[in-house]
């Protein structure tokens, strides 16, 4: 415990504009993960493993001297064919069945990425450089990474984009139309089949958009997926299904509680004070709902 | 009934023989033997709450690895300094004679069970209370959590491990070591079973049964169901703690993520088990513990490197086209067998709605 923080304002300046610039993107992950909950009622553990993919892509970029930020063009749309393809390998035959199988089974795909992205890129921890410098704020006592800055905007560029794309396009209505009630979507035409494929693979490209931004802001090893599965979910049990303004919020939320955890706690307890977060807001959620004889469904 | 029993007898006896003698037939295996009945008494004691009470969870791991850390602390800790221990190369600096050995690793696996049981108990209120997936995932979150928490408390050695005391010096027979947790490993698989086999036939059973069918009518009927719920994770915890005492022991190192809250294997492996042979019966997850085993053994070596793509293979596969496991599809071909009468008129009049 270091309490160090309370002492000197400054830091805790830092440690929130660190947390919300990291919030944002969070709240990108889980943007993702609720449109494909929320479609296909299927949660997706290999979440996080998508987004270590896309910020691969995006430092192969950098490893072949492009930069970086290029990745946030190129990393979605070839993430968003990993994504189809997952779907119509694995997931198409998991859309109906009970949520565990779902679970179990993009479970088995987080090992199997994690294992190949081992063997190409290697079991080092990586970062693709993208020189943008830093910003000085308040007398150079808090030091801001440009590239923060840039992947915060980059995400809520890509964020209102595609809010903006759910409600205007076609594919956006038949996506939002499966979501309410697949079976009265496909009475009226809409083919549930290929809207299940381009949700998954739209979720797959936020995934690619947020691991190139990941390659320039944190750090990449195949083996850090997972905590970005669980605060993607834990994003949108508290936010709830398709609400962006809340998504936000609480990726924001998020980010601030990491950033002072690991000012407070210390930065080896940081990933397990993100899952111990996880559990407290379940059991909060339980407690809350027992007292009217309900439960989370 | 009098030649059921008698069968049943003749299958018990001759599976014990085999236990007896299987460190000595297979000398060199002690080692694969010992994991294997671990790994049948993880699976069976998941399948009491994941297959019986329908509460799929991933967060054994997490009294697996407390049972170990538990043991190994009890163990030095009853005869030396625990934190001098774990600091640096306490297993050079001290040493435990073969009475405080024995009498350290009985009264740490002694506590090993107890206390994940009493910790399973603490939290089963709050935990069991989630349903479905979100048990799932709440207990996914436990077990990297309990890893992440253990890999940075410096009494237990922190991110560098904690070796646990090695097997007195003084006894010369090379091969005591693996008989000895041979043999431990093989009496919790005993009572392990004994004990599930009990359940199986009570009325203990039912109520898990009637929990994972359908939880609200349960409760309509008048079943406490919470207070079965915690009983039947305790069970789990206890025997999820010894054998992660055992394993403790018999690995010689814990590391806080890799070894003891190791979701990436143990905590995976008690899942697969008892789907692939079958959730919700009593041989299934030992035929699924047996089977993954030689499986795992026999392939391991060839695809060296590859086994966790395989292992991720594995579990799509399983879960996709076997969600009933080896139990259920022999269940589905053979149902006489399993005591279940099917009217060929009646089901072939029944016309499939979807």
């Amino acid at each position: 415990m270091d309490f160090l923080i309370f002492k000197a304002p400054m830091l805790m300046v830092q440690a929130s504009l660190d947390g919300i610039l990291l919030g944002i993107l969070f709240a990108l992950i889980a943007y993702g993960m609720a449109l494909q909950w929320g479609v296909m009622n299927i949660i997706n553990i290999a979440q996080g493993d998508l987004v270590i993919l896309g910020g691969y892509i995006a430092y192969t970029m950098y490893l072949a001297g492009i930069h970086p930020a290029w990745g946030v063009i190129v990393s979605p749309i070839l993430m968003y064919f990993v994504g189809w393809g997952l779907y119509k390998l694995v997931i198409n035959k998991v859309v109906d069945r009970d949520l565990f199988i779902s679970i179990l089974a993009t479970f088995g795909i987080a090992i199997v990425f994690q294992q190949l992205m081992n063997f190409i890129f290697g079991a080092d921890v990586v970062v693709a450089q993208s020189e943008y410098g830093t910003t000085m704020l308040f007398d150079n006592s808090v030091t801001l990474p440009n590239s923060k800055i840039f992947s915060a905007f980059v995400s809520l560029a890509y964020a209102v984009a595609l809010v903006i794309y759910m409600k205007k396009s076609k594919l956006g209505r038949a996506i939002r139309a499966t979501a309410q009630n697949a079976r009265a979507a496909k009475i009226l035409g809409v083919d549930t089949e290929k809207v299940y494929a381009a949700t998954f693979g739209i979720n797959a490209a936020l995934c690619g958009i947020a691991g190139a931004l990941i390659s320039i802001t944190l750090t990449l090893h195949p083996y850090v997926g997972l905590p970005y599965t669980v605060r993607s979910f834990m994003i949108v049990i508290v936010a709830g299904l398709g609400n962006l303004p809340a998504v936000a919020i609480s990726g924001m939320g998020l980010g601030l509680f990491e950033e002072f955890a690991d000012y407070i706690l210390g930065t080896e307890f940081r990933i397990g004070a993100v899952f111990m977060l996880l559990v407290f807001i379940l059991v909060y959620r339980r407690f809350k709902l027992s007292k009217k004889r309900e439960y989370l469904k | 009934m009098g030649k059921v029993k008698q069968k049943d007898l003749i299958l018990y006896s001759g599976l014990i023989i085999l236990g007896l003698a299987a460190p000595y037939l297979f000398s060199a295996f002690k080692v694969q033997l010992t994991y294997l009945c671990v790994l049948i008494v993880l699976a069976m004691t998941w399948n009491l709450q994941g297959g019986e009470m329908g509460y799929n969870s991933f967060g054994n791991i997490l009294f697996y690895g407390l049972g170990m850390y538990l043991t190994a602390s009890v163990q030095v800790g009853m005869f030396f300094p625990l934190a001098e221990w774990t600091e640096s190369g306490g297993e050079k600096t001290f040493v435990h004679t073969t009475a405080q050995y024995f009498q350290g690793i009985g009264v740490g696996l002694l506590v090993a069970a107890i206390i994940p049981a009493l910790v399973a108990g603490a939290i089963g209120y709050a935990i069991l209370g989630l349903r479905g997936h979100y048990f799932a995932i709440c207990t996914l979150g436990l077990g990297i959590a309990a890893g992440e928490i253990a890999g940075g408390i410096e009494i237990i050695g922190a991110g560098q491990g904690f070796t646990t005391p090695p097997f007195p010096a003084e006894i010369v027979d090379p091969e005591a070591r693996g008989k000895f947790f041979y043999f431990t490993s093989f009496i919790v698989l005993v009572l392990a079973f004994i004990f599930v086999k009990y359940i199986y036939g009570s009325r203990f059973r039912l109520i898990l049964n009637a929990i994972r069918d359908n939880e609200d009518k349960a409760e309509a009927m008048g079943i406490q169901t919470m207070k079965y719920k915690i009983v039947g994770w305790m069970v789990s915890a206890f025997f999820c703690g010894l054998a992660g005492g055992i394993m403790g022991g018999l690995i010689g190192y814990i590391d806080s993520t890799d070894v003891a809250f190791d979701g990436r294997e143990m905590g995976v492996f008690m899942v697969l088990m008892a789907i692939l042979g079958g959730k919700g019966t009593l041989w299934g997850p030992i035929i699924g513990a047996t089977l993954f085993h030689f499986f795992k053994e026999g392939l391991w070596t060839f695809i060296l490197g590859w086994q966790y793509v395989a292992l991720g293979v594995l579990i799509v596969v399983i879960v996709i086209y076997f969600p009933e496991g080896l139990m259920g599809w022999l269940r589905e071909k053979y149902p006489e067998r399993f005591g279940e009468v099917v009217d060929e008129k009646d089901r072939k009049s029944q016309v499939e709605l979807k």
